[in-house]
């Protein structure tokens, strides 16, 4: 039985101009059966880009300064992890601006992280049968903060001053414990050890990689693996994957902003362009009711070429 | 590990194009481009038409 | 009315009654699934919503294939490896043929007769989309995802989004990635899916004529 006009409730504009048969579920069929060997094809043509993961024993061994200089940077509170505010650190002054507004901080520290301690003391008092580590663990525990504090401040500023920041050619100055503390991180990264110390966190099931990544993330090694293949942030990196495959192209106007100014020259260029891109998604959803930006199709006539039999036939016959 | 059963490894150092601000991954360019070459194709396309319905 | 499922009589309390009532009535088999369309709907450009939704499927059977061996099968086992090469490639043909569908509703200005819903929750779905394919990235669990999540977590912290959805956190984001964001998608598209059905497609722009052309507006 067919029905030239819907019952009922008025479903949609009344169309009194003709139809035609439309085969909708052979459409479907054809389409799945086409993208899927589509999809066949391409897999086997171009299988999938695994860059394999870099672990901190990668890291020691690859970079053993680098390494040893974002240590420092943990144990004295200078890393971007340490001076990062909400949610891993207590920081209000370094949250993100936008306008007057410093969402970063509403929620508060979250996910708390300490790096000193989560970084470097904690790991290293797991470390058996090394009485040298042992007795500079108990004169770092024996010392005040400012004490603490000053060793690390003053081992990080010799290591920067340093040729290639080497620890074997810092100069002689008063750095407490930490240049043993710092030697057996190194070693205990390059085992092995610390990829599972950071992880485990003294627990046995985990799933929950944020120190591990934290801290890989403080160092230059893995930016400077993500450089070389174009991910960067001022890179267009958002859009871009590892070897030469397709990326997110569909990201271009999110990474865009932070190409140029003021974005590029930001402290506050994550902020300013999410919030940008908030209220431009807003406007993408709501174009229906944006005058001006809704007419633009009218404007545009592509709609010409795409009904131009339907508009045949009527304006011949007009 | 991976087997590509036709030898068209994409797993080599990336070739980019830079103009100006602009920089993009020619892999980038070339899905793009396709997309851009289907949506015209689909527009100037004819397509097959079903039988008048009364 | 048949013998063996009798209609009820009018003013029925029945839930089952009235819920069967509204949704035949909004719904009414040959408009769920009709074998027509009116002579405007000619052209490949009214393909490509069929085309994201044949993507989506095979998107989700290979996805469902990973989870039957968990998140890291594909980098010891060479099927393992080639499923994945499905999953990502299946993935890049939902985009592009979504993208292409979206610029021809853009064009067709397809929010006009009452139709903004529909514009919306395709716009939605297109969102949506996009953070399935992010939480995606996140749990490859290889160099990508690494430098991925180390990045993206700045940004998702500068609006204080990062202290609730952590990037950094594995476990999490292979939730949001299998259960949540698909759930949430699937819902979405099956609304938008149905607002098509509901509405119909959208007619041409009126033919020129003497009199001015009505609003664009998505609602009268």
């Amino acid at each position: 039985m067919r029905h030239g006009k819907k019952r009922g409730v008025q479903h949609d504009e009344s169309w009194i101009g003709g139809y035609r048969s439309y085969d909708l579920v052979k459409e479907f069929v054809v389409a799945t059966i086409v993208v899927s060997l589509l999809t066949v094809v391409l897999a086997a043509v171009f299988s999938s880009p695994d860059e394999k993961q870099v672990t901190l024993a990668r890291w020691a061994a690859a970079s053993p300064n680098d390494f040893v200089a974002t240590a420092v940077t943990e144990l004295d509170g200078t890393s971007g992890t340490a001076g990062y505010g909400a949610p891993y650190t207590h920081e209000p002054s370094a949250a993100q601006k936008i306008g007057p507004l410093k969402p970063q901080n509403w929620p508060g520290v979250t996910i708390p992280v300490d790096t000193a301690n989560d970084f470097v003391v904690r790991p290293l008092r797991g470390v058996p049968g090394d009485p040298a580590l042992s007795s500079s663990l108990a004169q770092w525990s024996g010392a005040t903060p400012d004490q603490q504090q000053a060793w690390a401040s003053a081992y990080d500023d010799a290591l920067q001053k340093a040729t290639d920041n080497d620890p074997a050619k810092v100069a002689a100055g008063d750095y407490g414990p930490v240049p043993v503390m710092l030697d057996r991180l190194r070693a205990m990264a390059q085992s092995g050890g610390l990829d599972g110390a950071l992880l485990a966190q003294g627990r046995f099931y985990q799933t929950d990689y944020t120190k591990p990544l934290l801290y890989l993330a403080d160092g230059a090694y893995l930016e400077d693996l993500a450089r070389a293949q174009h991910l960067g942030g001022d890179q267009w990196g958002m859009m871009n994957e590892t070897g030469n495959y397709p990326g997110q192209a569909w990201l271009w106007l999110y990474t865009f902003w932070y190409q140029v100014k003021p974005f590029s020259t930001s402290d506050n260029a994550d902020a300013l362009v999410w919030g940008l891109m908030m209220v431009l998604t807003l406007g993408f959803i709501l174009i229906p009711f944006i005058p001006g930006v809704r007419s633009v199709p009218r404007h545009l006539k592509v709609y010409r070429l795409i009904w131009r039999n339907y508009y045949r036939t009527v304006e011949a016959h007009r | 590990m991976s087997r590509e059963l036709l030898a068209v490894s994409l797993n080599h150092p990336g070739h980019y194009v830079h103009w100006g601000v602009i920089q993009i991954s020619v892999a980038n360019l070339v899905v793009i481009g396709l997309m851009i070459a289907l949506f015209a194709l689909a527009i100037f396309l004819p397509f097959p038409q079903g039988r008048r319905e009364p | 009315m048949t013998a063996t499922t009798p209609s009820s009589p009018p003013g029925e309390r029945s839930w089952t009654a009235r819920t069967r009532k509204r949704a035949v009535g909004a719904f009414p088999p040959d408009q769920l699934l009709p074998d027509r369309q009116p002579v405007y709907v000619a052209s490949w450009i009214y393909v490509f919503g069929v085309l994201t939704i044949s993507a989506l499927l095979v998107v989700l059977a290979s996805g469902g294939i990973l989870a039957l061996k968990g998140p890291t099968w594909w980098h010891t086992s060479w099927v393992g490896h080639y499923v994945n090469s499905l999953h990502l490639w299946s993935v890049e043909l939902f985009m592009a043929f979504m993208v292409i569908h979206l610029w021809g509703k853009f064009f067709m200005a397809a929010w006009r007769g009452r139709r903004a819903m529909t514009w919306i929750t395709g716009a939605i779905a297109f969102l949506a989309s996009i953070g399935t394919a992010f939480t995606g990235y996140l749990v490859q669990q290889n160099f990508d995802s690494q430098w991925i999540s180390t990045q993206a977590k700045d940004g998702l912290n500068s609006v204080g989004i990062g202290a609730y959805f952590n990037v950094l956190d594995f476990g999490q984001m292979l939730l949001w990635h299998i259960v949540v964001l698909p759930l949430a998608l699937g819902v979405i598209v099956l609304v938008h899916v149905l607002l098509v059905r509901l509405r119909g497609v959208v007619p041409p722009y009126p033919a020129r004529t003497a009199e001015p052309p009505p609003a664009d507006r998505g609602t009268p």
